[in-house]
């Protein structure tokens, strides 16, 4: 009686919340997952169009369409993660060393965040614009007028096998400053004395950031990596605002979903497509979770 | 202790509250139940229709209709259910999923020809035969058109406005750098033309934009190699598009980018008309809603501009068009049916056409009122050949369009003939009806 008492009261406080996430997050899995394994027939020719079970996941995945979208996907992700993590790191480290008018570098640096994809994608569209020479506009346009013309580029819609390093530039833009702010919090909670410490130990500024602040701050590093790989996975808006509804050059498993659901009106297989994007991003973020438990654990033993 | 059990009960009994209360779908009249014939003055009623025409000239069309509406069916109300944005992509989005959840508008929008497949397809829109029939079938719109319009021996929408795909739009001031006077009989002519413009110092002879007008080049040069009759034929079960002449006009379109700008897949279209209208480009193969570009920028037909079919198509329209239907299901189908009778009439089709500038889809609507580039384009729409668009959804379905469509986003980049041609066959393998 006691028992139910103590826990009671909590259980039913958090049950509304474990039921509609149950519903709306694993339930809607569930339907996804089941959905994907559907057997359809066209109406009018009576052909199949997907034969059912796991044969609909081997036809997705062997299609040379999606294996081009997932390895757009691979170049998009590689090319993002690094770059934004190495323009936040940069940038944190300069603003932590407390430079005057950080506030104004540290809103410039942040400000990209506060415009949606969408609206960015307009923009960039633009900036990534593939003319060249006369016809140039946007990126190459400032290129020709600054008299480095052979710096222009055809971005994304070059025929490279990597072009989708260049559609990670307005996705890196977008994102360095919050992983500099991320960065920056983790660096300011690092105490003044350990700094000082190392100084009177005769470690040099290489040393002190190399052996003494790096180390406190890749949990942060972790966090950081995971939230840009997930996002990089799922990554439809600013692609879709860029390239528009139909490119190929430009597919990604994400904006070929849309593809399938819309235009295809293929439910089954956009919903197998989905299943593979989740499990991409479980196979990441499931070990972060255990991880992130066993030190919490380890942490309050 | 106690109060605080009060408290989570209260909260927890809340927020499951909130999670329940999905509405309940309401009871929908069957469409058949008050299909009877309708008193004089419509039906009653509101009458929900969804549309993408939610801004500039479109908006003045529709808003044009709804005065009409008013007027001649006071009984009814008109409810505005547009959905602004990518040119229609956005608004088919909403619509597919109201469709799946058996919410459908009282009448929406949709290319006509076989776009509406997919529609029927899923079941969800119905035969519009009987108001056809009542506008006047066949003796006011042209037989071929609606043979285009009709699947399975039945007819599901009704065409609201005409537009012409396969218009050449070009500026004579840029031609005359090569002395080009004459309008090019032929593909051949008219890649020897650009080559002339080429050497003249025009670096791009030929502006495109995104993938779309690209798909729509690239149908008009098939309707050149091919002809018409081979190239509607491209579209039934089991046609060739392996054959001499759809290797023909990939070889032609190939020629034909190798003259243009380079664009990426995502342009939209009014910057390669100013590309022609700021005299950067020679030519542009554009849809006749390119007019309105020009008129906007205070251009002169015949001295700014100048037009004509793309070469190898004149005497065929390759047309596309917008056309109303009745979804199964519908809440207010009577009124619905009011709504299909004013886009179907004489009265309705002027005051749209004037407004949106495109063309009736009745022939028996003067065109005296009409601009020039119109009263040109319903002559042609009596006496050419018709032909359907594959970019705009007249040809084949969403999902043909969409297969054919990313196979040129794809010869964009790599303009390998074999690969493209392979992609077409198996857009057809996998589509045709």
């Amino acid at each position: 009686m006691r028992r139910l008492r103590n826990w009671g009261p909590p259980l039913l406080l958090v049950s509304p919340s474990i039921i509609l996430v149950g519903i709306f997050v694993y339930g809607l899995i569930g339907v996804n997952v089941a959905t994907s394994l559907a057997t359809t027939t066209d109406r009018i020719t009576g052909r199949v169009t997907n034969p059912g079970g796991l044969a609909n996941y081997g036809n997705l995945l062997t299609d040379d369409r999606y294996q081009h979208a997932l390895w757009n996907l691979l170049v998009l992700t590689v090319v993002f993660m690094t770059g934004t993590m190495v323009f936040g790191l940069l940038w944190s480290v300069l603003l932590e060393r407390g430079v005057a008018g950080e506030g104004v570098f540290r809103s410039i640096y942040l400000f990209p965040m506060a415009i949606s994809f969408v609206a960015a994608g307009v923009a960039w569209r633009w900036l990534l614009s593939p003319a060249k020479d006369d016809q140039a506009i946007g990126l190459n346009q400032l290129f020709v007028n600054l008299g480095v013309p052979w710096l222009q580029s055809s971005w994304w819609s070059s025929d490279s096998s990597f072009n989708m390093a260049a559609m990670a530039i307005p996705a890196i833009w977008q994102l360095s400053g919050y992983i500099m702010a991320l960065f920056l919090a983790g660096f300011r909670g690092i105490s003044a004395d350990q700094r000082e410490a190392a100084r009177v130990d005769g470690a040099t500024e290489w040393q002190l950031y190399r052996h003494v602040l790096f180390p406190q701050v890749s949990p942060v590093a972790l966090s950081a990596l995971i939230i840009l790989g997930h996002m990089s996975m799922k990554m439809f808006d600013l692609i879709y605002s860029i390239a528009g509804a139909n490119s190929y050059t430009a597919e990604v498993p994400a904006t070929f979903m849309w593809i399938q659901l819309f235009p295809q009106s293929n439910p089954t297989g956009a919903a197998a497509n989905a299943t593979i994007i989740l499990a991409i991003v479980a196979v990441v973020v499931i070990p972060y979770l255990i991880y992130t438990n066993r030190t919490e654990k380890d942490g309050r033993a | 202790m106690r109060a605080k059990t009060l408290v989570a009960v209260a909260v927890a009994a809340a927020l499951s509250l909130v999670g329940c209360s999905s509405g309940a779908p309401a009871a929908s009249q069957s469409a058949s139940e008050s299909a009877s014939a309708a008193p004089s003055g419509g039906a009653g009623g509101e009458v929900g229709v969804f549309t993408w025409w939610a801004d500039g000239s479109e908006k003045v069309g529709l808003d044009a209709l709804v005065k009409l509406f008013g007027e001649k069916y006071p009984n009814d109300t008109f409810v505005n259910l547009a959905v602004a944005g990518g040119a229609g992509s956005n608004a088919k989005a909403k619509l597919a999923s109201e469709l799946a959840n058996g919410n459908p508008p009282d009448s929406f929008q949709g290319h006509a020809g076989a776009e509406l497949q997919d529609y029927i397809r899923a079941d969800q829109i119905e035969p519009v035969n009987e108001v056809i029939d009542s506008l006047g079938g066949s003796s006011v719109f042209p037989q071929s058109l609606l043979d285009l319009l009709t699947v399975q021996g039945n007819i599901y929408s009704v065409p609201s406005n005409i537009h012409r795909a396969n218009v050449v739009w070009a500026n004579p001031a840029v031609l005359k750098k090569a002395d080009i006077t004459a309008v090019p009989a032929d593909l051949d002519a008219w890649l020897s033309d650009m080559e002339k413009l080429k050497q003249a110092g025009v670096s791009t002879p030929l502006s495109i934009a995104g993938t779309w007008t690209q798909v729509q080049l690239f149908e008009t040069v098939l309707i050149a190699d091919l002809g018409v009759d081979e190239y509607t034929k491209l579209f039934a079960a089991g046609a060739n598009w392996e054959s001499d002449g759809v290797k023909k006009a990939v070889d032609h379109y190939a020629k034909l980018l190798s003259y243009a700008n380079t664009a990426s897949d995502g342009d939209d279209w009014p910057g390669a008309t100013d590309a022609v209208i700021d005299g950067k480009a020679a030519y542009n193969v554009m849809g006749d809603w390119a007019v309105a570009e020009f008129t906007l920028k205070n251009k002169t037909d015949g001295e700014d501009y100048t037009y004509f079919p793309v070469p190898g198509t004149d005497g065929v329209f390759d047309f596309l068009a917008d056309s109303f239907t009745l979804p199964k299901g519908a809440k207010n189908a009577a009124g619905a049916k009011d709504w299909l009778a004013l886009i179907g009439s004489a009265d309705g089709q002027k005051a749209f056409n004037l407004a949106k500038g495109s063309i009736p889809a009745r022939t028996d609507v003067p065109a005296t009122d009409f601009p020039k580039y119109q009263q040109s384009a319903m002559e042609a729409f009596k006496t050419n050949k018709i032909a359907p668009s594959i970019a705009h959804g007249a040809a084949v379905s969403q999902a043909w369009n969409s297969d054919i469509s990313t196979a040129i986003s794809k010869f964009y980049g790599s303009k390998d003939q074999a690969t493209l041609i392979a992609d077409l066959v198996a857009a057809a393998q996998k589509n045709a009806a």
